[in-house]
């Protein structure tokens, strides 16, 4: 067994800079590359693309990643786990295997990781009495049953650990969750059990550290004046031990900051109770973890408790729910902010005068540049100019895009000093809703298969 | 005591959960933690985000990291995907928090 693993975490989401995993892969050692490519609503899109076209489905940027990372992976022997695989993992393993042969490179071993997509089976599972009702209020899914878009069961590092297990050097799963990235490797690596609670709590908390890429490396951090080198910011890697105990670091000579503050504000990201971060292979306690610095750009963590998983898999399914669009104009001085309500107000009362009317909640003003953000706390009576940003969602489509008819007409027919219209009229796009449920886990067999370019 | 905003010493971070968002905060030391906890009340909160957050408040504690951690209900406009607002994951209710004027 090593006694220490290396894990980068080179891409926080779909859309994440690509300079990520080519600098973490470049730039110093690296046993592993982690990559997230997923989102709720993420799945829903991917759905859509595999509907048209069955080979599509996937995330396009991994395999666009891989074009200039794989000589590199391969001549040093890093692993990647990626969740990239979408709804479509086996078009991903596919694609991967064919840039393989494109870049002749022969042997390299693509693994899957499948199991988690439930969406064929929801009928099946209801009649079985697995209601998938909404964990947030309670609705039972025939309220949307008919409008499911995408069905997800989120897993966890032990099937990241089997595909790794089965020779894998780069594991491709569906919705496989963002710390289960880091999990895995440790747990591959150190043979820990599935009651290894507080193991599996430390790998939990090193994925929810390191899951969003740079957010803990000194970006988004508020003490943002102490960042050096923005530009050439390092992504982060876990430094991880048997026993659990694990540093958050980046390479060297990398931009960026990691210090006790730029960790702790990453582990409160999207937390509930710390003291019960729930995950699919365990629960970590948060308020545990010891955090101390230890040495330049290194934070040790250590101490962690974790406790028994619930019987429970967390299911993400999504669904349609109606239409939006959203359309904004530039308004500028004098008495910008002024303006700038008397030409929403102009907007909602032409659309009126044409039988078009919406309900408050289904409208949205914002006189951006005024105090939007931080409305009621932080405003400006008087900005210089302002951005208008109105918006509408509803269920009938044709009343959405009859709004977005109505926002460029104020440049020559509303208060002076109107501009900034660019981009066309907006047009109504489809709102995916989410809708998150449990699902016991008996109900879940996950598979692994590996496959040699 | 000098009535300070919460941003010259404690930071934050914040971010979606549902159709809410969470707002962690912490500081660097003893002191400091005692005073907000005692500051950072829920209904100091809740007034604070009052043009924001449309639904109910809670706080956790995290002692080890000094750090406390508010959800706010309702203050994303639908939350997630479903939400027109330009902050519709509640990325800038961090900052927010941290413009409060606090005694310290």
């Amino acid at each position: 067994m090593r006694d220490k693993v290396l894990i980068g975490y080179g891409q926080g989401f779909w859309g994440d800079s690509i300079l990520g995993p080519v600098r973490l892969v470049r730039e110093g050692p690296l046993d592993y590359l982690a990559l997230d490519y997923l989102a709720e609503v993420t799945m829903s899109i991917m759905q859509k693309l595999k509907g048209r076209n069955p080979r599509a489905g996937y995330a396009t940027d991994f395999v666009a990643m891989l074009q200039r990372t794989l000589p590199d992976i391969t001549r040093k022997g890093i692993k990647v786990i990626a969740n990239a695989g979408g709804v479509n993992p086996e078009a991903c393993l596919e694609a991967v295997l064919d840039l393989a042969k494109k870049q002749g490179i022969r042997g390299l071993r693509v693994g899957i990781v499948e199991g988690d997509d439930v969406l064929a089976r929801v009928p099946e599972l209801l009649r079985n009495g697995h209601p998938l009702a909404n964990m947030d209020d309670g609705r039972p899914l025939s309220a949307v049953q008919d409008r499911l878009l995408s069905a997800n069961v989120y897993v966890g590092g032990f099937a990241v650990a089997e595909c790794l297990a089965a020779g894998a050097q780069i594991v491709i799963g569906g919705r496989l969750t963002d710390p289960a990235l880091v999990a895995g490797p440790m747990i591959h690596e150190f043979g820990w059990g599935r009651t290894d609670w507080d193991n599996l709590a430390a790998g939990t908390m090193a994925g929810h550290i390191a899951e969003c890429g740079a957010q803990c490396t000194g970006g988004n951090y508020t003490g943002w004046r102490e960042v050096k080198d923005f530009v050439r910011i390092g992504y982060p890697i876990i430094e991880a031990s048997p026993d659990g105990t694990f540093v958050v670091t980046k390479h060297e000579g990398t931009g960026g900051l990691v210090n006790r503050n730029t960790v702790v504000s990453q582990l409160l990201y999207e937390m509930g109770d710390p003291k019960r971060y729930l995950g699919p292979d365990c629960t970590a306690d948060f308020t545990s973890a010891k955090v101390e610095e230890a040495g330049p750009d290194r934070v040790r963590l250590s101490g962690i408790r974790g406790g028994p998983a619930t019987p429970t898999y967390k299911v993400s399914l999504s669904y349609h729910n109606g239409f939006k669009t959203t359309g904004q104009l530039t308004v500028s001085g004098p008495d910008a902010a002024a303006k700038a309500k008397l030409c929403a107000d102009i907007v909602w009362g032409r659309l009126a005068l044409d039988g078009c009317t919406f309900a408050a909640h289904e409208k949205l003003v914002e006189i951006v540049g005024a105090g939007v953000c931080h409305a009621g706390i932080t405003e400006s009576r008087d900005p210089p100019e302002v951005v208008l940003r109105l918006g509408v969602k509803c269920d009938d489509e044709d009343k959405v895009d009859r709004f977005g008819m109505e926002i460029v007409p104020l440049v020559t027919s509303g208060p002076p000093g109107v501009t900034g219209f660019a981009g066309g009229r907006p047009k109504a796009t489809d709102i995916v809703g989410y809708w998150p449920a449990l699902l016991d886990k008996t109900q879940v067999q996950t598979r692994v298969r590996v496959e040699v370019s | 005591m000098v009535r300070v905003k919460l941003g010259s010493f404690a930071f934050a971070r914040s971010g979606d959960k549902g159709d809410g968002s969470n707002v962690g905060v912490f500081v660097t030391n003893a002191a400091d933690y005692e005073l907000i906890r005692r500051e950072l009340t829920v209904e100091r909160v809740k007034q604070h985000f009052h043009a924001i957050c449309k639904g109910e408040v809670t706080r956790y504690e995290a002692a080890n990291l000094l750090a406390l951690n508010f959800l706010l209900r309702d203050s994303l406009g639908g939350g997630g995907s479903e939400s027109l607002k330009t902050d519709a994951q509640g990325k800038t209710h961090g900052l927010a928090l941290l413009e409060m004027v606090v005694e310290r």
